[in-house]
């Protein structure tokens, strides 16, 4: 079986009011240093397909049909056999 | 005129959008059904607000895909009237039957207030009843308002007069400090380039009867209805 590893994220230049809310908490307790904090999502799909070529096929038809929204967000992924 | 009032699951506002339909405008009106492609001979249809499928993923990125959007994109393509509001706008957004985003508010707080508008644009077919400047109290209720879009698009949606509502001080001024969510230059509804499709996400249907105390939104549907029966006179 293959799993692909999905992380999306918010375009670079986008605010992310959540990041910024966890880097406050960041320093809040004490961590010096943090530059920048950006939330994202990760989706973990388990395919059952064993070829990688198939596999990315699909999974690039469901991060631009449904699993981001290219308007707002970036995406990338990892394939890997489980 | 027929009126439709799209119902997926998790819509909460599909009621009071029929109310607003039924009993202000008195017009005919039926829901349709997600699952259901055949939209029958409706006039003008309303994309309700809620939490389809749990805002899931993101708010309308799985109810956009459902069966029935297929029909209202078609329906839309045609020159139909369409309204979304509140996730119906989100809706719209991911449907790319309008452009740009809704994001998580700046303020990362669900927000469930009376909202003053200044109406920017009247001279569309949701906003006639309307004068241009004019500020109205519509409440607004969302997690995910926060209007965004690539610096052109705006540029050009500004310079096509597509903004209909931004966010203002119940005298009319618009700023940051009248801003809810974090919405670029304010904005709080607008339309397509071809006129028919709009989007808001203030609640005009929560104010439109005046038994609720608020009655400004009414203008939303007299506007779409005086509109229709124009257009099929």
């Amino acid at each position: 079986m293959l799993r692909a590893i999905v992380t999306v994220m918010l375009k670079k230049g986008i605010f992310d009011p959540q990041g910024r809310a966890v880097h406050n908490g960041l320093e809040s307790i004490g961590f010096e240093g943090v530059k920048q904090v950006r939330v994202g999502k990760q989706l973990e799909i388990d395919l059952n397909l064993t070829d990688r070529a198939e596999a990315k096929k699909m999974v690039d038809e469901m991060c631009d049909k449904m699993l981001a929204n290219p308007v707002v967000e970036s995406f990338s992924y990892e394939i890997t056999e489980v | 005129m027929n009126w439709g009032v799209l119902l997926l699951p998790g819509s909460n506002c599909a009621e009071d959008c029929f109310h607003a339909v039924d009993q202000v405008l008195g017009q005919p009106v039926r829901y349709l059904w997600h699952k259901d492609t055949d939209l029958g001979d409706v006039d003008a249809i309303i994309i309700p607000g809620g939490f389809s499928y749990g805002d899931h993923l993101r708010p309308g990125a799985i109810a956009h895909l459902s069966p029935a959007m297929t029909s209202v994109k078609a329906f839309a393509e045609k020159g139909g009237l369409v309204i979304g509001i509140c996730n119906g706008f989100q809706i719209l957004t991911e449907s790319r039957m309008l452009p740009g985003a809704l994001l998580q508010n700046k303020g990362l707080k669900f927000l469930c207030q009376d909202q003053t508008l200044r109406v920017e644009n009247n001279s569309t077919a949701f906003t006639s009843e309307y004068e241009a400047g004019d500020v109205i109290i519509c409440p607004i209720a969302h997690n995910e308002g926060n209007y965004y879009a690539k610096a052109e698009t705006i540029e050009e949606m500004e310079a096509n007069g597509q903004v209909l509502f931004r966010y203002s001080s119940p005298d009319g001024e618009v700023s940051d400090a009248t801003n809810p969510n974090g919405s670029i230059n304010n904005i709080a509804g607008i339309i397509n380039r071809n006129g028919n499709v709009v989007g808001m996400m203030p609640h005009p249907e929560r104010s439109a009867d005046s038994v609720l105390g608020l009655s400004a939104g009414k203008g939303v549907f007299v506007s779409m209805l005086k509109h229709l029966e124009a257009v099929n006179s």
